[in-house]
């Protein structure tokens, strides 16, 4: 008895043991350092030697995303001079859910990186904005000229009454309609570009048995962003940004519209949409048994990679002339470790040179307007030029138009929609969420 | 050579004397070294467990909703907000469906599969360790594998349509149909006439997408129910059967009247094991369907996960953490009760 107890005690003692390891080894993280390939002072660059450890937070782990960083990374002692490592922390999984996850404990934690990857707008404002954490940029955006070269859609989206946070490197598009070229000429049709064109089309794959319309919701923002298009198409980009500043009312009968096209919408896509994510989505498209997807433009990507060439895109259903616009930007909290450093990789990010050098890889477009066209392949090269002259909204399925909390309240009605798809209950919901958001009153 | 030699015994019989004093015979008593070997894990377990179910407790009566935090005490509402939302109501029915389902089919397969290894059969080891090594993989993995199992473009469906009998589409988990009561149906009406008629709607329904998740997770537990059936069975003495058999007993009155009533604490330990296991699944859940179309395989746990760190709303994340550990606890604490009086009167 004595042994059996004794026993129990040194196992619930060893129990406790592993528990505090555990957690000290949460608390290291694993962080890859990678120093720059070259690094000492270029001739061109003035000013104070670096030094130091500059940590960049991310979750860009894959493909073009990591080749992405790793140039801007091969760039920065070019630009930068001095002998900086750059700490290279990144988190994989979710499209960022896990990383956000870390980063808040961090910044709670008064621990905050050097920098770190944010979706530009409401995800940064209303969150380490809000609370004081971040810096202001104002006088860097005017130092570098970014006022100049960013559109001014953007420079609203990233500032919160009037200052900047935040620089975005990147731009995607959510608006965008793929289609398969193959399947539309095969059976005579074109792209549609309103909401009626897209009915009859999806209509007439129906009637072929084909899919109309791709759909891969497992990770729930897809069906946030499909419902976020059928708002800007029906409403139009004005009466759509003002949902979420509150000027426009969600109990509208505009909105019921919009709903009710959300609605049409849903009853052409593929029945197993919820156990797909959006390139399984896309992969239908690709292999004919589905006709259009509507996603980002991250889509080219994925095309480009499972070596599609039948690929045509036009913007979503009545939202020709309108950018949908999300972006990965980078700040300077305070606190940060060594600001000077941050603060020169923010240039980085900024310039032309250190966008030209990410985007291609990322399969994006330039923040900036006036990147090289040539060095982009041809859905982007389209894109730039709509990025010049369309009109730019922020996307609220990746975090550039509501507070994280009002998207999640969002979704949630969105998803429960499935289920019941009853458009009074979601549009009183979606208005229910703008309340307790605190925008609508 | 006197002095050192009168010194010596001296000190011999100072040292018992002071090793035997009460403070350091306690001190070299096994108890202390108990004390000593339990205390790190006792602190451990009072601040990263006790107290931060307090301080979870202390966020859920507060004002916190974004980043920054706000402990300004807001009573309850935190909680009445929780159980209007629309979600969380969800969450209840498919927690309450989960568990069911999968304790009731964990015991009755695992104890099918006991009575028959109780049978000492050939390969008895061999069949243990199958049924049993599911258990050895982490509900992720599970989750990622029953996933592609039942894709509705794959897997069962696909296998079953490729034998050329029938064509399978199934939608398993992806359904998001809810199995309920219908207003107006018989059974609608037998429930209003007995006034239970607010049954008859979704919410108190079987999401049908939940019956994959109890698929997985009986594949992976219902093993586990069987060892501890088999240990129990094994326990029996083979005099009360034999004297049951002597009597004229069949097999199956043997096992209805002898082996069941006795293995009703092994029952009731198993329902304990699976039904806080089940009342705090998440990982299984996030690996193979997530939220599912509709909320449909959505549990509290994956609401609070979402609340907190894709929402920001602490608050509200608290509130759904404290329900779930009141709602183990409903289960638990009785148990505990139950086998710590068992225990001080042996």
């Amino acid at each position: 008895m004595n042994i059996y107890r004794n026993w129990r005690l040194f196992a619930v003692s060893m129990v406790g043991l592993l528990a505090l390891g555990a957690i000290a080894a949460c608390g290291s993280g694993d962080n890859a350092t990678s120093t720059p390939t070259t690094s000492g002072g270029s001739p061109t660059a003035t000013g104070a030697q670096l030094s130091g450890k500059l940590e960049i937070f991310s979750w860009w782990t894959t493909g073009g995303e990591a080749a992405g960083l790793q140039a801007l990374y091969n760039l920065y002692p070019q630009v930068c001079p001095g002998n900086v490592t750059i700490q290279n922390s990144t988190i994989a999984g979710g499209g960022g859910d896990a990383a956000r996850q870390v980063l808040s404990t961090r910044m709670q934690g008064g621990d905050p990186p050097g920098t770190f990857q944010i979706h530009m707008g409401h995800e940064l404002l209303d969150s380490y904005v809000a609370s004081g954490d971040m810096q202001p940029l104002t006088s860097l955006f005017a130092q570098q000229g970014w006022n100049n070269v960013f559109p001014q859609g953007v420079l609203d989206i990233v500032s919160k009454g009037g200052v900047p946070y935040s620089v975005p490197v990147n731009i995607h598009r959510a608006n965008v309609l793929w289609y398969n070229t193959k399947t539309f000429t095969d059976n005579g049709l074109t792209a549609p570009k309103t909401f009626a064109d897209f009915f009859t089309v999806a209509d007439a794959l129906k009637a072929k048995g084909i899919t109309p319309l791709a759909l891969g919701d497992k990770d729930t923002f897809e069906s946030v962003q499909l419902l976020e298009t059928a708002l800007l198409g029906v409403l139009g980009p004005d009466a759509y940004k003002g949902l979420w500043t509150g000027t426009t009312d969600w109990k509208s009968s505009q909105v019921t519209d919009a709903l009710n096209t959300f609605q049409r919408m849903l009853t052409y896509t593929n029945n197993d949409h919820s156990s797909l994510t959006w390139d399984q989505a896309n992969d239908l498209v690709i292999n004919g048994s589905a006709g259009m997807t509507i996603m980002g433009d991250w889509v080219d990507a994925d095309n480009k990679a499972k070596g599609f060439t039948n690929s045509g895109w036009v913007p979503t259903p009545g939202t020709s002339g309108t950018y949908d616009a999300l972006s990965d930007t980078f700040g300077l909290p305070k606190n940060a470790p060594n600001p000077d450093a941050v603060t020169c990789w923010l240039k980085l990010v900024g310039s032309k040179a250190g966008q030209e050098a990410f985007n291609p890889l990322k399969g994006s477009v330039c923040a900036r307007t006036d990147c090289n066209t040539s060095l982009f392949g041809t859905y982007l090269q389209s894109a730039i030029s709509d990025w010049k002259t369309n009109t730019i909204v922020p996307s609220l399925a990746h975090g550039a138009a509501a507070s994280p909390s009002f998207l999640s309240d969002v979704s949630d009605a969105v998803i429960s929609f499935a289920a019941s798809p009853d458009v009074a209950t979601l549009q009183s919901r979606l208005a229910t969420a703008c309340t307790s958001a605190g925008v609508c009153k | 050579m006197i002095k050192s030699e009168a010194a010596s015994p001296q000190r011999a019989s100072w040292l018992p004397r002071f090793l035997s004093s009460p403070p350091v015979r306690f001190l070299r008593s096994e108890r202390a070294i108990a004390i000593a070997m339990v205390t790190p894990s006792i602190l451990l377990v009072l601040v990263f467990v006790y107290g931060f179910i307090g301080w979870s407790a202390l966020v859920s009566v507060s004002n916190w909703h974004n980043i920054n935090p706000d402990y300004s005490f807001v009573g309850l509402d935190n909680f009445r907000d929780l159980f209007n939302n629309f979600r969380f109501q969800i969450d209840i029915r498919n927690t309450i469906a989960f568990t069911v389902l999968f304790v009731a089919s964990c015991l009755v397969i695992g104890l099918a599969l006991a009575a028959l290894l109780d049978r000492h059969i050939v390969g008895e080891g061999v069949f243990r360790s199958i049924f049993l090594f599911p258990m050895a993989i982490s509900f992720i993995v599970t989750g990622v594998v029953w996933r592609w199992l039942l894709a509705p473009r794959a897997g069962v469906n696909l296998l079953v349509s490729k034998t050329g009998w029938i064509h399978m589409d199934y939608s398993w988990y992806t359904d998001s149909k809810i199995m309920y009561v219908h207003q107006g149906s018989r059974l609608g009406d037998a429930l209003h006439t007995v006034g239970l008629g607010f049954l008859a709607d979704p919410n108190y329904g079987l999401p049908l997408a939940m019956i994959s998740v109890v698929i997985a997770a009986t594949w992976q537990m219902s093993g586990f129910v069987m060892v501890l059936y088999l240990a129990g069975l094994r326990a029996i003495p083979d005099e009360l059967k034999e004297a049951a058999r002597v009597d004229g007993a069949s097999e199956m009155q043997v096992l209805r009247h002898i082996s069941l009533p006795l293995l009703r604490p092994v029952t009731l330990s198993a329902i304990i094991i699976l039904g806080h296991q089940s009342l705090k699944i998440f990982d299984l859940v996030v690996s193979m369907t997530g939220t599912g179309a509709g909320f449909a395989t959505d549990v509290p746990a994956l609401f609070m996960f979402q609340s907190t760190f894709r929402a920001n709303n602490f608050a509200r994340g608290a509130a759904v953490s404290i329900v779930m550990l009141v709602s183990v606890s409903v289960l638990i604490i009785p148990y505990l009760y139950w086998s710590l009086r068992r225990e001080s009167r042996l």
